[in-house]
């Protein structure tokens, strides 16, 4: 399908089910019940879990297939924001324009960053990305403010008149897809379940699908078996007498569009930008949801992507007088010894929650959450079959002994 | 189906009890945040009301988000009838009765806003969308509080400002949903210099250092017009970064400079570094041009002050409201925070406290949740009792107009807590200004309409 292998094309009708599934796979639990704090399916969440997603396909074609660790993708990021946020304030509400502008300026970007930073590989990559992103927020908090409205950023204000739009005097603009706006909601109601359907989650869930289908492509061409070369042996490459950087500043450029894409999808989700998106913890978290769902697997940086969002904002609104009214049934001193033990895990310890999931994860699973779900899949099969069918039974390879020894 | 505990989901819930399993959909087609038929975005169903406090937990200013936060729920604790009642009984309307608002009992949500723009409106859309708040509050930046206000617009609810102090905050980003409490760079400006002409004359030269960023530019050019206006001259204006942990480099020039007062356009962490930084480099006891030097903080906080710890001592700085101030409200309100938590409340936790009894109190006048009527009952609002003297919300902007406080540090502190004395308050009249002022905006600034959302 779609110039797919089979099995790539069961891997795209499941994400495109799942997306299609999110409001209610994303709500399990029943409005007013004390779980449903776990319920992570309001518009906002689910458009964040995709732009996300989006943002962690493109840097994993960098950094999963290349492996060159770029550590300011949140520039390309917030570039692509402004690019869109000046398309609608100056020229029309619709956000398919601005979508398209904000990738075209974050490929630019990327590609005059790209060109410098890949002189060189490794650490020295890296710390060249870095500066570069961390050069642009320090220029959008303060020098730029007059173009990106420094420390406040920018938003729709009442003044603006984009030029192929018919506000009313004084209406404050709204992004639209040809009229149809971003917040439409649809609320379908069962029992006490009650799931949202909005506009802007299955635009933005579509561009996902779109972007990963891309992605795939890209895994599986010879451009992308080019690019693993690159990661498993670069020098070999370069003698054999090939000249790999048009590859990888092309995949660069590819990954830093992937970025613009999910910063002109965020702009078209929530009308704003501020300097914060660039600021290198951004970046950073890009690197975390790759490695947390799996690096230079299909699925993996979605997985992540979505695994961090969830605990942003999911766990970080846990309060202790939620903890109390969960362990409100227990004796009350132990209530408050639980609550006591808990509460560091919570709402502002998300972070301290974040770090052990991605310690473990890093520990036991280095292949990231796809790496999970293979060997809980490889334990049903084994459950059936019970002889190890892939591997020679016969054939027992001892490491080899280490020079000490 | 008893209908005694409805809440705002469970009403879109009542047309598919019939049927088990069978679905009903409920749709509504516009502006999506408008979750129920009741003519604005989450109307309260049933007997409790929500409210969102969005908060810094993490990040630089986590220790001021920590005392809103007690702040919050020490009002909500009020509200609902709990505790001493702390401002309740001083302030001067009196339709707050501890059963809740519109006899609904107050509940709340949290979030972490990480004092960066995109996580505290994130943490603001799911408080609405998944929560059903029906007001946002808080925040600890100008940033932050210019990002959720236009996100409130948006979406329909009320949006009560914390501590924000940028002029943009009622000035050129001001929205009808939008209200501030806290005081802002321009009355800093205006309330500090009176009282620095009279205590070092009005014959200075005074060199800026300011944040690079937009809170600083308003201080800076507010600090700069009213000192000049009294005489005073401006030598240098020096921007440093945000990210400046070290000011050395930039306060020795300032010896050289001819100028005899420096003034640190700083505010959190920058403050205490470079405050540190030139009284390391000696400028207390310099002479300038014939004169003592002098040093000049425009905002205070009370975690500044720890944090520069003896270097403050001395030093002028405005702040919107302290501890030690003696009228009804400012010490019933001392006294309730300092019974539960043990230590006074910040100028932070106080305007956070404020703004919710503020609101609680708006709703109840304007008898309705709908944020256009809640709007309405503010805009020209004139109150007492609520610890800052009489005070009016401006209805061209919706910003406070109150006395200001001229705090200095104080040369012989008791205790961790008691680092700043008051040394004059600043009558209202001088630090008001016209709704069009050009640093606020110009006549081009304009709240809009107040939008309900539905």
């Amino acid at each position: 399908m779609l110039g797919l292998n089979k099995k790539d094309s069961t891997l795209l009708l499941i994400v495109a089910v799942l997306a299609l599934l999110a409001p209610f796979i994303l709500n399990p639990f029943p409005e007013g019940s004390s779980l449903a704090q776990f319920n992570a399916g309001y518009p906002d969440l689910m458009q964040r879990f995709v732009i996300f997603g989006i943002f962690a396909i493109g840097f994993n074609i960098l950094f999963g297939l290349t492996g060159y660790l770029s550590f300011g993708h949140a520039a390309f990021l917030g570039v692509g924001s402004y690019a869109a946020i000046w398309m609608m304030k100056l020229l029309t509400l619709n956000v398919i324009p601005a979508i398209v502008m904000s990738i075209i300026v974050a490929g630019l970007f990327a590609l005059v960053v790209g060109f410098v930073s890949l002189r060189r590989s490794g650490i020295y990559f890296s710390i060249l990305t870095l500066a570069f992103a961390q050069m642009s927020y320090a220029l959008a908090y303060s020098v730029l403010t007059p173009i990106t409205g420094g420390e406040t950023g920018l938003q729709l204000k009442a003044t603006d008149r984009p030029l192929l739009s018919n506000l009313a005097e004084g209406e404050i603009g709204r992004a639209s897809l040809f009229g149809v706006d971003m917040r439409t909601s649809f609320e379908l109601a069962v029992g006490d379940w009650l799931w949202t359907f909005n506009m802007g989650y299955y635009i933005a869930a579509v561009v996902m699908l779109i972007a990963f289908y891309v992605s795939m492509r890209i895994f599986r061409s010879p451009f992308g078996m080019m690019l693993r070369a690159v990661k498993s042996n670069q020098q070999r490459m370069n003698y054999t007498g090939l000249n790999s950087k048009p590859y990888t500043l092309a995949a660069f450029v590819i990954s830093g569009m992937y970025a613009g894409l999910a910063g002109g999808l965020m702009v078209a989700m929530d009308t704003q930008v501020g300097p914060e998106r660039m600021f290198w913890t951004a970046s950073g978290e890009v690197v975390l949801m790759t490695i947390l769902g799996g690096a230079g697997t299909l699925i993996g940086p979605v997985l992540g992507a979505g695994l961090i969002k969830y605990m942003e904002n999911i766990i970080s609104k846990i309060n202790s007088g939620i903890l109390h009214e969960w362990f409100a049934f227990l004796p009350d001193g132990l209530e408050d010894a639980l609550v006591f033990m808990v509460y560091p895990f919570i709402g502002k310890g998300w972070h301290l929650t974040l770090g052990i999931v991605f310690m473990l994860v890093v520990i036991f699973l280095p292949g990231g959450l796809v790496e999970g779900g293979q060997r809980i899949a490889r334990l049903f099969r084994k459950k059936k079959a019970d002889t190890p069918s892939d591997k020679d039974p016969e054939h027992h390879p001892k490491p080899t002994p280490h020079v000490a020894e | 189906m008893t209908k005694s505990n409805l809440t705002r989901r469970g009403m879109l819930k009542t047309g598919a009890v019939a049927g088990a399993g069978l679905a009903m959909p409920t749709i509504f087609t516009g502006a999506s945040w408008a979750g129920s038929h009741t003519g604005f975005t989450n109307a309260p169903q049933g007997s409790t009301v929500t409210l969102g406090f969005n908060v810094p937990q993490s990040g630089p200013y986590a220790d001021e988000g920590a005392d809103e936060l007690r702040a919050y729920e020490l009002a909500v604790e009020h509200l609902n009838g709990g505790g001493d009642g702390g401002m309740i009984p001083t302030f001067s309307s009196k339709t707050l009765d501890g059963t809740g608002i519109l006899g609904k009992k107050v509940e709340y949500v949290t979030g972490d806003t990480q004092t960066k723009s995109d996580a505290a409106r994130a943490s603001a859309r799911s408080m609405i969308e998944k929560d059903g708040a029906i007001m946002i509050t808080g925040g600890s930046s100008s940033g932050v509080a210019v990002a959720v206000q236009a996100l409130c617009q948006e979406a329909g609810v009320i949006f009560m400002a914390g501590l924000t102090h940028s002029n943009d905050t009622t000035g050129k980003d001001r929205k009808a949903n939008g209200f501030r409490h806290f005081f802002n760079s321009y009355m800093s400006g205006a309330a500090l210099a009176p009282i620095l002409a009279d205590a070092y004359g009005t014959d200075r030269k005074a060199y800026h250092l300011t944040a690079d960023y937009n809170w600083g530019y308003t201080t800076e050019q507010a600090v700069r017009e009213s000192t000049e206006a009294m005489g005073w001259e401006t030598v240098n204006t020096v921007l440093t970064p945000l990210t400046q942990t070290d000011f050395s480099s930039y306060i020795a020039p300032v010896l050289q400079s001819g100028a005899d007062v420096l003034v640190l356009n700083h505010y959190g962490g920058n403050m205490v570094n470079s405050l540190t930084n030139a009284v390391q480099f000696g400028l207390r006891e310099a002479t300038a041009n014939g004169k003592q030097f002098e040093i000049v903080v425009p905002l205070y906080s009370r975690l500044m002050a720890r944090g520069a710890g003896e270097n403050v001592k001395g030093i002028f700085g405005s702040t919107n409201w302290h501890w030690s101030l003696q009228d009804e409200g400012s010490q019933a309100f001392t006294r309730s925070f300092g019974t539960k938590y043990g230590f006074p409340p910040s100028q932070a936790a106080h305007t956070c406290y404020v703004q919710t009894l503020l609101y609680a109190d708006a709703v109840n006048r304007a008898g309705s949740f709908n944020p256009c009527a809640v709007v309405e009952a503010l805009e020209d609002f004139e109150f007492d009792g609520l610890g800052n003297g009489k005070t009016l919300y401006r209805g061209a902007d919706h910003q406070c107009f109150k006395d200001v406080l001229v705090v200095k540090g104080k040369e012989n502190p008791d205790g961790p807590y008691d680092l700043l004395e008051i040394v004059e308050v600043t009558p209202v009249e001088q630090v008001t200004y016209a709704p069009d002022h050009p640093n606020f905006g110009g006549a081009e600034a304009s709240l809009g309409s107040c939008n309900p959302g539905a």
